[in-house]
C-alpha cells in the first residue's frame, strides 16, 4: 500500500514537472490557463495520496481547498479575464521556446543537484519530490520572466505558488492548516488584484503589452 | 506647594508649553488670540521655569523621574541635575524675552498660518527643555530630533521662497547626520550592556580607544547642531531664512543644546580624559572662531554677520571646553573649574545678547523691509529704543566692560594665562599662539560688532523710504529691553552668576571657582587671587559713567553747549549724499584683503566704458566648494550608476530576483558545510 502511494506520489510529480514544461513552451493563454488547472489538479491529486498514506486529516481539507480554488475558482476568473479583456492570440515570449526549454532543463539539473543533500536528511517518505518542486518553482520563475504579456506572467506566478505547495505537502507533509489557509486566501486576493490591474494597464496602454511599462519609469 | 520637586514644575512648564501649542491649532487663524495671549502666556511658562531651575541649582538636590511615554519597557527616565538646570535656567531667561517679542513680531498672513507657528515654538521650546531632563539615550533621542524638527518647520515659515526652502532642506540633512553621529555616539558609550540609561553609561569604564570613539563621535554629531567647522554651513544659511525670534531662539539657545550634549558626554557620562581631546576640541574650537569672525566682518547681510558672528561665539565655546578638557585629563581640577566657568558663562551672556541683536535685525527688518546693510543707515533717528538697546547686544557681544561678553572671555583669558602649569612642554609653547588668537577673534569680534551697529544705525540713511521706519512696539520693546537687562546684569554682577555656575562645575570636575572669586567682597572676581588678577564691573560702570558725566558737564560749562547739526566730512564737495558714507563692503575691505586665503571671492568691476559701472564682490566659503560640492557630486555620480539597474522592464526586475534566488541556492549547500 505505501509502496503504491509512494510511486503515485513520484508519478504525479513527474507529471508536475511535465506540466512546467508544458507551460513553458505554451504560446495559447487558453492552453496556458488549462494547463494550469490541470496542474492544480495533479497537486490535488497528490496531496490526497500523502494525506491516505500518513493519515492526517488535515491534508484532506487543503487538497478540497486547493480542488475549489485551483481547480476550479481561479481558472473560472482567468477564463472570465481573458474573455472581457480579449487577449485570445497567441503569447510572445522573449527568447525563442527550443532555448527556453534547453535553460530549463539546465534548472532542473541545478534544482536536483540541490535537493539532493536536502532530502537526504529530510524525513519524508518520497524524499526525491523535493527536487522536482523546486525545478517547479524555477521553470515557473523563468516563464515569469520570458513572457512580454501581463496574463502569462499572473499564470506564471499562479504555477509557482502550486509548486511550492507541492513542496510543501510531499517534503514535510504540508504546513499548518492556518498557514495553508491563508495563502490560499493571498493567491485568490492576489489574482483579483491582478486582474484589476490588468484592466487598469489595458487602459492606460490599450494594450497588455508590459513593455509598455518601461515609459513609466523617471528618466 | 513647595514639597512638589522641582522636576515637577520643569515637566508642568513643558506640559503647558506643549498644551499651549495645540491650542494653537484649535485656534489656527484666530491671529490677534495667538499672539496677544498665548505667547505670552508661553514667556510667563519661560519665566517660571527658570525660576524653578535656579531654585534647582541652588539646592543642589539631583532629582530623577520615569515618565511610562512611549514604547512598552521603554520609559523616559528623567533627571534634573546642575548641568542641566543651569541651561534650563538659560532657556527659561532668554525664551521670556523672545516669546514677548515673538508676540508682537509675528504678522498675520506671512507665510505659516499663526496657529501653526505658536504651534511649532512651543514645542521647540518643550522639546529643548525635554533635552536637558533626558536622562536614557533614547528619551534624549526623542527630545533632540524633535527638537530639529520644529526648529526645521519653524525655519522654513515662509516656505514659498525657494531659497528658504533650500536653507530649511540643508539644516535638516546636517542636522540628521549629526543626529545619526549621536545616536552611535549613546551605543558605543553604553558598552554593549544593551541598556541605553545614562545611568548605565555612567556605570562603564570605556577602553581608551572606545573612549574616544565616543568622543569623537560626540564631538562630530554635536558639532553639526552647534555649527563647528567645518559642519557651519547650515548656520549662514537658516539663520537669515527663519523669522527673527526663531533665529535668536536658534543662535541664542538651540546652539547651546550642543553645548550641553558635549559637555554631558565629556565630562559626566565618559570618566576616561585623554590630554589630546582637549587639544582637538581647543583647535577645533579656535580655528572656528577665527573664521567665523573674519567672515561676520565681511558680510554685507545683517543675519548673516549675526550668523557668523554666532560660529565665532561656538568656536569660543569650544576652546573653552577644550581646555577644561586639558586641565582635566592632567587632574587639575581647580583649573579646569575655571575654564569650565568661562564657558558656561558665555553660554549664558551669548545666549542673552545674541538672541537680543537678532531680535533687533527682526524689528529693524520689519520697519524698513530691508536685511541688506548696503541699503540701511541713520535709523537711530526713527527707531532710538531699537538702537539704543541693540548698542547694549553689541557692547556685550564684542567683549567690553561692564557687560556680559568682558566677564566670560576675561575669565577663558585667565584660564589661558594658566596653561603654563601644564606638564606637556609642547603644549605649553602652542598654547601662547591659542591665546594669541582669542584675543584677535575678540578684537575682530569688536569690528564686526562696529560694522554692524554703525552701518545700521548711524549715519545718514542709504534709501529714501528709510525715513518712514517706525519704533519698535510694546512687546518688542519688553522683549528687548529684557534681555539687555540680562545682558548688563550678567556684566555686572559677575559673582552671583558665578555662584550659580559653580554647582556645575562641582559636579562636573569636582571643583569650582565661587570661593575664591568672591573672596574680596562680592563686587570684585578674583578667579584665583588677588595678588593675580582681579575685575571690578562696577568700577568700570562708574568710571565709564563719570567719564560720561564729566565731558556733559564740561561741554555744558565751558563750550557752547548748544546740539548743533553740521555737514560732517564736507571734504571739499559741492554737495553730499548718503552714498558718499562708507559702506558695509566698503568697511570690511581691509579684513577682506589680510584675509584673503580665507574667502573665495567673486568680483565684478566695471569697465572704463561702461556707462553705469557696477562694482559688486561676493564673498562665499570655500568649505562649500571644497567639501560639499565634491560630496554631492559623488553621491550624484553613484546614484546614477545605480540608477542603471532600474530599467523600467518588468523582466529584468524579475531577473534580479530569479538571479538572487539561485545565488542563495547556491550558497545554502556551502554555508551548511
Amino acid at each position: 500500500m505505501t509502496e503504491l502511494s509512494i510511486q503515485l506520489v513520484n508519478l504525479f510529480a513527474s507529471f508536475l514537472l511535465m506540466l512546467a514544461f508544458a507551460m513553458l513552451a505554451q504560446r495559447r493563454v487558453l492552453t496556458l490557463i488549462n494547463l494550469y488547472s490541470l496542474q492544480g489538479l495533479t497537486v490535488v491529486a497528490a496531496t490526497t495520496v500523502v494525506a491516505h498514506m500518513t493519515h492526517q486529516e488535515h491534508l484532506y481539507y487543503s487538497a478540497v481547498l486547493t480542488l475549489i480554488l485551483k481547480v476550479f475558482l481561479i481558472p473560472w476568473i482567468l477564463h472570465r479575464l481573458v474573455k472581457r479583456l480579449n487577449v485570445r492570440w497567441d503569447v510572445e515570449t522573449l527568447i525563442n521556446i527550443p532555448s527556453t526549454m534547453l535553460v530549463g532543463i539546465v534548472l532542473v539539473v541545478f534544482a536536483f543537484n540541490l535537493a539532493l543533500p536536502i532530502s537526504r536528511l529530510s524525513s519524508s517518505v518520497v524524499p526525491g519530490t523535493l527536487g522536482i518542486a523546486l525545478a517547479c518553482v524555477l521553470l515557473s520563475f523563468m516563464m515569469m520572466i520570458m513572457r512580454t504579456k501581463a496574463l502569462p506572467q499572473v499564470i506564471g506566478f499562479l504555477a509557482m505558488e502550486n509548486a511550492l505547495f507541492f513542496a510543501a505537502t510531499s517534503a514535510t507533509y504540508g504546513m499548518p492548516m492556518v498557514v495553508e489557509l491563508g495563502i490560499a486566501l493571498d493567491v485568490l486576493v492576489g489574482v483579483f488584484i491582478l486582474g484589476v490591474f490588468l484592466f487598469q494597464i489595458r487602459e492606460q496602454f490599450e494594450s497588455l503589452d508590459i513593455s509598455h511599462l518601461e515609459n513609466l519609469k523617471e528618466d | 506647594m513647595l514639597n512638589i520637586m522641582t522636576i515637577d514644575w520643569v515637566l508642568w512648564i513643558i506640559g503647558a508649553w506643549i498644551a499651549l501649542g495645540l491650542l494653537g491649532i484649535v485656534a489656527l487663524h484666530k491671529f490677534a488670540l495667538v499672539a496677544r495671549v498665548f505667547f505670552p502666556l508661553g514667556a510667563v511658562g519661560g519665566l517660571i521655569l527658570a525660576y524653578a531651575a535656579a531654585r534647582a541649582l541652588v539646592s543642589g538636590r539631583v532629582e530623577s523621574k520615569q515618565l511610562a511615554l512611549g514604547l512598552p519597557s521603554l520609559p523616559f527616565h528623567l533627571r534634573l541635575d546642575a548641568l542641566s538646570a543651569f541651561f534650563l535656567v538659560i532657556i527659561g531667561l532668554a525664551s521670556f524675552g523672545i516669546s514677548i517679542f515673538a508676540a508682537g513680531y509675528f504678522r498675520n498672513g506671512e507665510g505659516t498660518a499663526p496657529g501653526l507657528l505658536c504651534l511649532e515654538f512651543h514645542f521647540f521650546l518643550a522639546s529643548m527643555a525635554l533635552v536637558l531632563l533626558a536622562d536614557d539615550a533614547y528619551s534624549f533621542m526623542v527630545a533632540w530630533e524633535s527638537m530639529a524638527l520644529t526648529s526645521y518647520f519653524l525655519v522654513t515659515a515662509n516656505h514659498r521662497l525657494p531659497k528658504i526652502r533650500a536653507a530649511g532642506f540643508l539644516y535638516l540633512l546636517i542636522a540628521h547626520i549629526g543626529a545619526i553621529a549621536i545616536l552611535l555616539c549613546f551605543g558605543v558609550l553604553q558598552a554593549n550592556t544593551g541598556d541605553y540609561t545614562f545611568a548605565n553609561m555612567r556605570a562603564q569604564n570605556l577602553s581608551s580607544f572606545w573612549a574616544s570613539a565616543a568622543f569623537l563621535l560626540a564631538i562630530f554629531g554635536f558639532g553639526a547642531k552647534a555649527g563647528i567647522l567645518p559642519l557651519h554651513i547650515w548656520l549662514p544659511e537658516a539663520h537669515p531664512a527663519a523669522p527673527s525670534p526663531v533665529s535668536a531662539l536658534m543662535s541664542g539657545v538651540m546652539l547651546k543644546m550642543a553645548i550641553y550634549g558635549l559637555l554631558r558626554v565629556c565630562f559626566d557620562l565618559l570618566h576616561l580624559h585623554i590630554w589630546w581631546w582637549g587639544v582637538v576640541m581647543l583647535a577645533l574650537g579656535l580655528i572656528t572662531a577665527i573664521f567665523g569672525v573674519v567672515f561676520a566682518a565681511v558680510q554685507v547681510e545683517m543675519k548673516r554677520l549675526l550668523a557668523y558672528s554666532s560660529i565665532e561665539n561656538i568656536g569660543l565655546l569650544f576652546a573653552a571646553m577644550g581646555l577644561a578638557l586639558l586641565f582635566r585629563s592632567y587632574g587639575m581640577n581647580a583649573l579646569a573649574a575655571l575654564a569650565l566657568t568661562a564657558c558656561l558663562y558665555h553660554v549664558a551672556g551669548h545666549a542673552f545678547f545674541k538672541s537680543l541683536l537678532f531680535l533687533t535685525t527682526g524689528s529693524v527688518l520689519h520697519a524698513t523691509g530691508e536685511r541688506n546693510l548696503g541699503r540701511l543707515g541713520g535709523l537711530i533717528r526713527f527707531m532710538p529704543w531699537v538702537a539704543w538697546l541693540a548698542l547694549i547686544g553689541v557692547l556685550a557681544s564684542s567683549g567690553l566692560p561692564p557687560f556680559s561678553g568682558f566677564v566670560s572671555e576675561w575669565l577663558l583669558l585667565q584660564s589661558f594665562l594658566f596653561t603654563p602649569g601644564l606638564p606637556q612642554p609642547f603644549l605649553n609653547m602652542l598654547i601662547p599662539i591659542a591665546t594669541a588668537s582669542i584675543a584677535l577673534t575678540a578684537a575682530l569680534a569688536g569690528y564686526a560688532m562696529v560694522k554692524f551697529f554703525g552701518v545700521i544705525f548711524l549715519g545718514q540713511p542709504r534709501e529714501e523710504k528709510l525715513s518712514q521706519a517706525h519704533d519698535a512696539g510694546k512687546f518688542e520693546k519688553i522683549g528687548m529691553g529684557w534681555l539687555a537687562i540680562l545682558s548688563i546684569g550678567l556684566g555686572v554682577a559677575p559673582n552671583s552668576v558665578i555662584h550659580l555656575i559653580d554647582p556645575v562645575t562641582r559636579g562636573l570636575v569636582g571643583d569650582g571657582i565661587a570661593h575664591n572669586a568672591s573672596a574680596n567682597g562680592w563686587w570684585l572676581v578674583t578667579p584665583t587671587s588677588i595678588a593675580r588678577a582681579s575685575y571690578g564691573p562696577l568700577y568700570f560702570l562708574f568710571g565709564v559713567m563719570a567719564a560720561c558725566a564729566v565731558a556733559f558737564v564740561l561741554v555744558r560749562l565751558f563750550y557752547h553747549a548748544r546740539l548743533r547739526r553740521s555737514a560732517p566730512w564736507g571734504g571739499g564737495h559741492p554737495w553730499r549724499n548718503s552714498r558718499m558714507q562708507d559702506t558695509a563692503e566698503g568697511y570690511g575691505q581691509p579684513i577682506r584683503q589680510i584675509f584673503e586665503p580665507f574667502f573665495h571671492l567673486e568680483r565684478h568691476l566695471p569697465k572704463p566704458e561702461d556707462t553705469e559701472p557696477e562694482y559688486s564682490v561676493a564673498v562665499s566659503d570655500k568649505f562649500w566648494e571644497g567639501i560639499y560640492m565634491p560630496i554631492a557630486r559623488a553621491t550624484e555620480y553613484v546614484s546614477a550608476k545605480v540608477g542603471r539597474l532600474q530599467q523600467g522592464r518588468i523582466s529584468i526586475y524579475l531577473l534580479y530576483s530569479f538571479i538572487t534566488l539561485l545565488v542563495i541556492l547556491l550558497l545554502v549547500p556551502t554555508a551548511r558545510r
